[in-house]
This record gives structure tokens, sequence and C-alpha cells, in this order.
């Protein structure tokens, strides 16, 4: 005891994701470890492969028994299944007896299965590839005589990256996490913010120790390891302090007006009805982007159009009538969805996204809109395409929503062509806005920046670049003009909206609606409430 | 000799998929018999009590599968295959 309290504090400068102060233990996600035992004969190898084998399954079995969620229990048992047959592991049996290496034979054994997974013509069976790969590392860890890692809550993870579907998977209670790479606009930082964890990234996660003490401070992106008895202190109080600030914030409800009385939407960002509890529709305008990506991540099977028709009709039911723009499936990108994204894409982000991945994947994208035009008739609901880039692909998407609509109207069932608008964030798509058949335009900014900037968000060194300039501001104002001449709305959803910092920025161009994660609600509205320019 | 041969229509929504065949395996585990799953009359057959194995024929929506047992409970064990499979799975958990 007396040695780690005269041990001295490591102060490590990061950068903020997301804000907030975090107290607890780091927990140091481990990347799957190479097996550097020294080569052993070939019965040790053997049992080597028996004895993890065995513990994968008592850690798949306890986990399984753990969660209370019919669907991660339905992918554990999967696994679980899987290696309660001995066909899995006989062909890596068969290598080690020819003198192969425990840990190389097994992954000789499970790639090409996953390879087979991969190549399936049903995209259900191809998401199958992520369980295998899942397992085939858990092996792998336990064959290097590593543990299996849980993640606690009250902890600080540190880890390399994260997968947004661990991410959601993770309990992140009075939590924080340190990434050493992703960026403050990377969608993991999205989701730590609308969820209030705090986050920092940037920071070289590899010489941190597990399990010591740290304090997280996501406002100055700032991570201290080992503190003294002060600087706890100090932090608790501002842990404390921070909580009432946000529930204070939280308050600031009711319609915003800026300093000239001057009206402004303010809409949320959800990913689904998990992040409405606690809400109160009065306090915003509506939901200006409910990402479906996450319905779609970390499943055995992808949503059939009744489930995702019931979802949109409780955020509907939830809204009262308000407007609710669901954008249809963004994956790819930093999004990747088992089974569906392509994963040999040498540069995601200027490849099969958005749009572009939906009019691939017909199937897919029809069942979304039948269950978009279904969940029409219940609400006020408004659909919005992602990554377009050309008009075509907007008029392919009208076509095909119009389809779906004709399609459900013959079997009888009620649909109703919504409003349907598209996202900007395509520059190309910016420059050119007068050419696009959309109902309304809503501002990507994440992405917007990224392009314009040709400087990736989730890089590190570039992250000076990655950041609003007078270019962005300038196409955002160029799109803003144009739509309130033809009589359309436009909002912004990225994460430029907010930043209490940039929202005068955003009004100075004429922006009048803003979507935001519901923890900035109250910082973006009191920003409005202060701004006294340009109102005409 | 106690051999017996049945088929049945697969109307799971996305097929013999995952948890599907977590439950088809387990069930033709419970019996003695040999058991064999095929996607035709005359086979290749593959064995039902392994998922690895019946997870690699990729059984997609609507198509027909058939079984083939050999041992003391063949029948019973078909019996029961067949009843899982044309309930849609729905069985106890």
């Amino acid at each position: 005891m007396d040695d780690r309290a005269h041990r001295p504090a490591r102060r490590i400068q990061g950068r903020s994701a997301a804000p907030g102060i975090a107290i607890g233990p780091l927990v140091r996600l481990a990347v799957v470890p190479q097996d550097t035992r020294p080569h052993r004969s070939v019965a040790e190898e053997h049992q080597a492969l028996v004895d993890a084998l065995a513990t994968s399954q008592e850690a798949l079995a306890l986990l399984a028994s753990e969660t209370g969620d019919a669907e991660a229990e339905a992918i554990l048992s999967f696994q679980i299944a899987l290696l309660e047959d001995d066909n899995l592991a006989a062909p890596a049996f068969a290598l080690i007896a020819g003198g192969e290496v425990a840990s190389r034979a097994w992954m000789m054994a499970i790639d090409p299965e996953i390879t087979s997974y991969e190549e399936a013509s049903d995209s259900n069976f191809r998401a199958r590839a992520s369980d295998l790969r899942d397992l085939r590392d858990r092996v792998l860890r336990h064959l290097a005589g590593e543990a299996d890692q849980s993640l606690p809550s009250g902890v600080i993870v540190a880890a390399d990256d994260m997968p947004p579907s661990m991410f959601l998977a993770t309990d992140w209670r009075d939590g924080g996490l340190v990434l050493r790479r992703g960026s403050p606009s990377s969608h993991v930082a999205i989701l730590a913010r609308s969820r209030g964890v705090p986050m920092i990234v940037g920071v070289d996660v590899n010489h941190l120790g597990d399990g010591k003490d740290a304090l997280l401070d996501g406002d100055a992106g700032v991570l201290i390891v080992d503190p003294d008895a002060s600087m706890r202190d100090l932090y608790r109080q501002r842990h404390a302090e921070q909580s009432n600030l946000r529930q204070a914030a939280m308050s600031f409800g009711g319609p915003a007006f800026t300093a000239r009385g001057e009206r402004v939407g303010v809409m949320i960002n959800v990913t689904g009805l998990a992040e409405l509890g606690g809400l109160d529709p009065a306090e915003v305008d509506g939901i200006g982007l409910m990402r479906t990506e996450f319905l779609f991540q970390g499943r055995e099977i992808l949503p059939t159009e009744e489930e995702q028709y019931q979802i949109y009709r409780r955020m509907l039911e939830w809204a009262e009538g308000r407007p609710v723009t669901i954008r249809t499936l963004d994956a790819g990108g930093d999004k990747p969805i088992a089974g569906l994204t392509q994963s040999s894409e040498l540069n995601p982000f200027l490849g099969v996204r958005g749009v572009r991945l939906s009019l691939r994947h017909l199937d897919v994208f029809r069942a979304q809109l039948r269950a978009l035009a279904r969940a029409a008739v219940t609400g006020n609901l408004k659909v919005m395409i992602p990554m377009v880039t050309v008009p075509e692909e907007l008029d392919r998407c009208r076509a095909l929503l119009e389809e779906a609509i004709e399609e459900l109207c013959r079997e009888g069932r009620q649909a109703r062509m919504p409003p349907l608008g598209m996202m900007v964030e395509v520059p190309a798509a910016a420059l050119t806005i007068e050419d696009f058949d959309a109902d309304f335009f809503s501002i990507g900014s994440n992405d917007l920046i990224q392009y314009v900037a040709a400087a990736s968000r989730d890089e590190p060194q570039l992250a000076d670049l990655a950041r609003p300039s007078r270019a962005v501001f300038g196409l955002i104002g160029h799109v803003v003009k144009y739509a309130d001449g033809a009589g359309r709305e436009t909002s912004l959803c990225g994460d430029l909206a907010g930043d209490p910092e940039q929202v005068a920025a955003l009004l100075d161009q004429g922006l009048r609606t803003f979507s935001v994660a519901p923890g900035a609600l109250g910082p973006v509205k009191a920003a409005i409430a202060r701004y006294s320019g340009a109102a005409a | 000799m106690n051999r017996h041969q049945a088929s049945v229509l697969i109307r799971h929504e996305v097929g013999l998929h995952a948890r599907p065949s977590v439950k088809l395996t387990k069930l033709a585990k419970a019996f003695e018999s040999r058991i064999d799953l095929g996607l035709s009359p005359d086979g290749p057959w593959v064995d039902a009590k392994s998922i690895v194995k019946v997870m690699a024929t990729k059984v997609p929506k609507d198509s027909t599968i058939y079984f083939r047992a050999e041992g003391s409970d063949a029948k019973a064990a078909l019996e029961a295959l067949v009843t899982l499979v044309d309930g849609d799975f729905q069985d106890g958990r």
C-alpha cells in the first residue's frame, strides 16, 4: 500500500473525444497475443489445444449465463455448440499430430471455415464469419496463456481501438474510455458523447499498466495514472460538480430562441429507443437523425421488416407528432456490418458505403424501405438517404420507395410516401445541391469535413486538418442559401451542431435547425440564446 | 435393421441458420441412433449431430431437408426432428 502511495503520478496528454470525469482502475483491453511459447512435443501441443478449448468453453458458458439479452445469448450458444463439436478442432489435432504448433494448427483449421462463411451467398450465413473469428481469437488468447476479458463497470478501459458494437455491449456506468486510435469524430466518440461516457483518444496505451488507479479528464483530454490523494479528491469534487451541472443544462427545456427572439429548431440524434428513456419529447423539436445501422450491428441475423417497423413506429410514438428523420442504413466506412459490408476495401471511407451499399443489396434495402413506408402512416416520419453523391442515386431511392409502397398497397397493407431527403456530406453533392430532387437536406458535417479536407477523422496526427474550416462553412452556407430560396428545410446533424462554440458560426451561415446528441441539448440551447448576431 | 428416412420443409425465415442449427443438433444428440441430414433423398449426407457439418450445408429458406436414421430409436428421432423443423424451431428454449 505504501509503495502505491509513493509512486509519482503520471500525466498523459491525449485529445478530448467526450467530456466528463471518470475515476477508477485502468483495464487494458488486450489485442490477440502471439503465442510465444517454445515449441514442445506433439503430446504437449495436443494438450495445450485441449485445455484452451475447454477453458474457452467454460468462459463462454459463464458469459451466456450472465447476459440478460436473448440476442447475445443466442450468439454465445452458437459459439458454445461449435466448440462442443469435435469436428471443429479435428483438422487442428491432425495438424498437431503432424508436428504443427497448436496455435498455428488452430488457425489453419478455422480460417478455411471462416472463408467459407464469408463466401456464402446468403448474408445471414456470411454474418457467421464474425462468430468464428471471435471464437478463433478467444482460443488463441487461451493458447497464449491469457485469460478472457469481460469489461466490468466503473473502470477506465484502455485499448488500441474499439468497434462500436463492443462499445454498445459494455456497461459504462461510472466508466471511461482511452483509445490510441480513433478521433473525436469517430463513431465510438459519437456514442460516448451521446451516452455521457468520458473518452479521450491519441494515447499510447501500450505502456499503461493494467489495474493501476487512474483519473480520466474527458474535458482536458488528460489521463492521470497513479494519482495522489489530493488529486483524487479534486477529481471527485469535479465529478460531483459535473453531474450537477449536467442536470442543470438538461433542464434548459422548451423551444430555443436567439437573443433577438428568432426561433431555432433543436432536435436530437439517436441510435435507438434506449436513449429516449427519461427524455421529455417536449424538450426537443423532434428527432433530426435516427441512425439505423445500430439495429444491424452485432446481431445474429439482419433485422426483419417487421422488427424494423416496430422500432420506427415506437420512435414516432415517442415524438408525439414531432418530426422524426430516420436515415436508411449507413454502413461501411467505420461502421462495418457482418455479412453486409465489404471487409477487403482498401479505402472504406471512399468505398461502398451508405446509399452505395444499399443500392447493391436491394433485398436488405427494400425491407427497410417497406418498414419505413409502413411506419410513415403512424406519425411524422421523414426518410433520409446517406452518402448521396449524384442526383441519380436519390432518384433511384425514390423509385424504390414508390415501388415498395405500391407493393404494400397491393398486399392490402397501409403505407404512405414520407418526405424523402438526403444527407449532404459529399462535397460533390454540396456543390451541385440544386440538381437534387430532395424534399429536405441534412448536412452531415463529420464526413463533409473529412472529405473537404482530405484528412481522415481517425488519423490522430491530422486532427488539426480535420476541423471545421472556412471551406466547410462556405459549403454549409451555400446549401442553406439554396434550400431557403427553394423552400426546403436544412438541418445539420453532425458533431459541429453539438459544439456550443460553433453555434454562432453556424447561425451566421443561416442555419436554423440543429440536431445534436441528447447530452448537448442544454449547452447548445444556451449558446443559441446568447446569439445576437446577423439575424435579418 | 432399424432404418428410417423422413423429409421436411424448412420455413424458418433465414433457413437452417445458427439458432435453428443449435436446436437441431442438440435434439439429434439426444438420440442414440446415427442421424444424417441431406439436401436430397440420395444425399450427400452429413452428421446431423455436428453443428459444424450442418451449418456447412447452408440450407436456405424454403428448401426441403432429408433425414435418415439408423439405430434403436431411429423412428422416434426422426419424428422429433421433423416436429422441430415443422414447428419452425419454436419448441421450448
